[in-house]
């Protein structure tokens, strides 16, 4: 295979460490374009899973023996491991291991929306919001008598930062943002974006699910309140969610689930909240899965965040420079040269992002088609739907011109 | 080639999509309805005439908006129900809609193909006095 880009990454070399890769359908070789929704997992990752269940299963913290000792140190080890990923100093005090990046975001708006927001109050949101942060602060808007604004997109993609300036205002309690749009691949200025509602002493909640995978986030860098972000999209396992907050603020919030774990002292009239993180992680947590996401920041880090970042903006250029190249292809967000994620959503002039998503399918190519968890942003960019294709680490050129000819073959079955 | 793809595609309902039959309005329907899938944006409106008896199907004519499996199924089942029995629209389903359709319809794409019939279902039952709601939205276990 020749690839281009292989200056950066070796990517013959980390594809040997995604089997799944090899799969074939109707004798053709799966090319795994849907890595905005899922990433696949590396061995070293699935053997840390299978490692854990083979020898050190246990539950945490309430065990005094030999099993319950390893899996809680390596539990606990792996808050440790996830905040120095993102550079967050107050280790695993900071770290709050959750089911996703919207429980992460559930989390925060119950345990601080629900008890300080009022109907003085605003929570300022981007048009480019995932529903897990839209509907989230809606929602809590509701129920408190909160005003939620938005910050507009422009044509381009890209936030307007006037009136971002014009909307974060004293009224303003909480700005919740995306850092790379799942849909329009647009890397937003979260660090001025902090500046301003610290300006007005607002807090700002970062929705890192597209960013932390792919390029280095320094939330101490970016002077981020709180971040969010999913083990399953980098390399990880399914069913762990991060929420990194600032731990005075942590330490202010009242829990968000009560029960096991998350209490030091319980009598029949009351009960005493353990320390940070566990005040966060009522139950039985999710302990194998991090410990795989400590595994999976070890990969990333062995690789390099700054050279995936650019493996992936790269990839994402060559597809946007190959899909206009004709005419009856739209794109959306940042244009050809301009900063973006790995990632790009488009629409075929003739065909319903859904017809064309199943027709892709019969080549073996998986791309994600609707509207990617984004309505509002999809109303305004004027279509129901948009099919994307996003990039990660295992990821060629060729397998985008593989891309380009089965969109020619669609193209051809509804001429 | 695995069912989802371009099997889905074949000849018939390409041709469907791309000539839609009895597309447009009727004056003056007995009853028109309309629906939506509204997580792939597919909407369909279905104008009804039914004969004197309120019996029997007479004209069907629709218009949309949406996706090949979507418009190709409003298309071919406007012209399966000029004629037809009430009381068998009403008791048509998915296996119906497969059976017209000659293909085979995978999982995540049979909302699609089932919103036609469920409009025309939907707006007899109002009709009839059976049910009340504005608008047919399919969800996924429709």
């Amino acid at each position: 295979m020749g690839h281009a880009e292989s200056e950066l990454l070796d990517v013959e070399r980390i594809r040997e460490d995604f089997p799944i890769l090899q799969r074939e359908f109707g004798g053709e070789q799966v090319v795994y374009l849907d890595n905005a929704a899922t990433t696949q997992t590396p061995e070293p990752v699935v053997e840390t899973i299978a490692d854990y269940y083979r020898t050190t299963n246990a539950n945490v913290h309430r065990g005094l023996h030999q099993l319950s000792q390893e899996a809680s140190v390596a539990y606990e080890d792996a808050h440790d491991r996830v905040a120095e990923f993102i550079g967050a100093s107050g280790e695993r005090e900071e770290i709050i291991f959750t089911k996703n990046t919207t429980e992460s975001e559930n989390l925060v708006a119950y345990a601080w929306g629900l008890n300080e927001l009022g109907p003085e109050d605003e929570v300022v949101l981007t048009e480019m919001e995932h529903h897990a942060s839209l509907v989230t602060w809606q929602q809590i808007a509701k129920k408190t008598g909160a005003t939620c604004r938005y910050i507009s997109v422009d044509e381009d993609g890209t936030l307007d930062m006037d009136h971002a300036r014009e909307i974060i205002t004293d009224d303003t309690a909480m700005v919740s943002v995306v850092h790379v749009s799942n849909t329009l691949g647009t890397v937003n200025p979260v660090s001025e974006l902090a500046d301003i509602a610290h300006d007005h002493d607002s807090y700002i909640f970062v929705d890192g699910a597209q960013s932390v995978p792919n390029r280095p986030v320094d939330v101490e860098a970016i002077d981020a309140d709180f971040l969010a972000f999913s083990g399953h999209k980098m390399a990880g396992p399914t069913g762990i969610g991060v929420l990194y907050g600032k731990k005075h603020i942590l330490e202010e919030m009242e829990p968000y689930l009560y029960g096991g774990e998350m209490i030091k002292k319980v009598t029949f009239e009351d009960a005493s909240w353990n320390d940070l993180p566990w005040k966060f992680e009522a139950g039985t947590p999710v302990i194998c899965q991090g410990i795989a996401l400590a595994e999976a920041c070890d990969y990333l880090d062995d690789i390099g965040m700054e050279r995936i970042q650019r493996h992936e903006e790269q990839l994402a250029q060559y597809t946007l420079e190959q899909l206009r190249e004709e005419g009856d292809v739209e794109t959306y967000g940042p244009s050809v040269g301009t900063e973006r994620g790995g990632l790009v959503s488009f629409n075929l002039d003739s065909v319903h992002a859904h017809d064309l998503s199943s027709i892709l399918n019969d080549s073996a190519v998986a791309i994600r088609a609707g509207d990617h968890c984004t309505q509002p942003l999809h109303d305004k960019m004027g279509v129901p739907a948009s099919a994307r294709a996003s990039f990660y680490i295992y990821n060629t050129r060729e397998e985008v011109d593989k891309l380009v000819s089965a969109i020619d073959d669609a193209r051809q079955l509804f001429a | 080639m695995g069912i989802g793809g371009s099997d889905m595609y074949r000849q018939q309902i390409l041709d469907h999509y791309k000539n839609p039959r009895n597309y447009g309005e009727i004056e003056d329907p007995t009853f028109t309805h309309i629906g939506e899938n509204p997580m792939c944006g597919d909407e369909i409106r279905m104008d009804v005439v039914l004969d004197e008896d309120e019996e029997t199907i007479e004209q069907v004519a629709f218009q949309g908006d949406g996706c090949a499996i979507s418009q190709a199924s409003a298309s071919m089942l406007s012209q399966e129900l000029a004629g037809m029995a009430v009381e068998d629209l009403k008791a048509m389903d998915r296996d119906d809609i497969t059976e017209m359709l000659g293909v085979d319809i995978s999982p995540m794409r049979v909302k699609c193909a089932v919103l036609a019939e469920k409009v025309a279902q939907d707006g007899a039952d109002i009709f009839f006095g059976e049910k009340d709601i504005d608008r047919t939205v399919t969800e996924d276990d429709d």
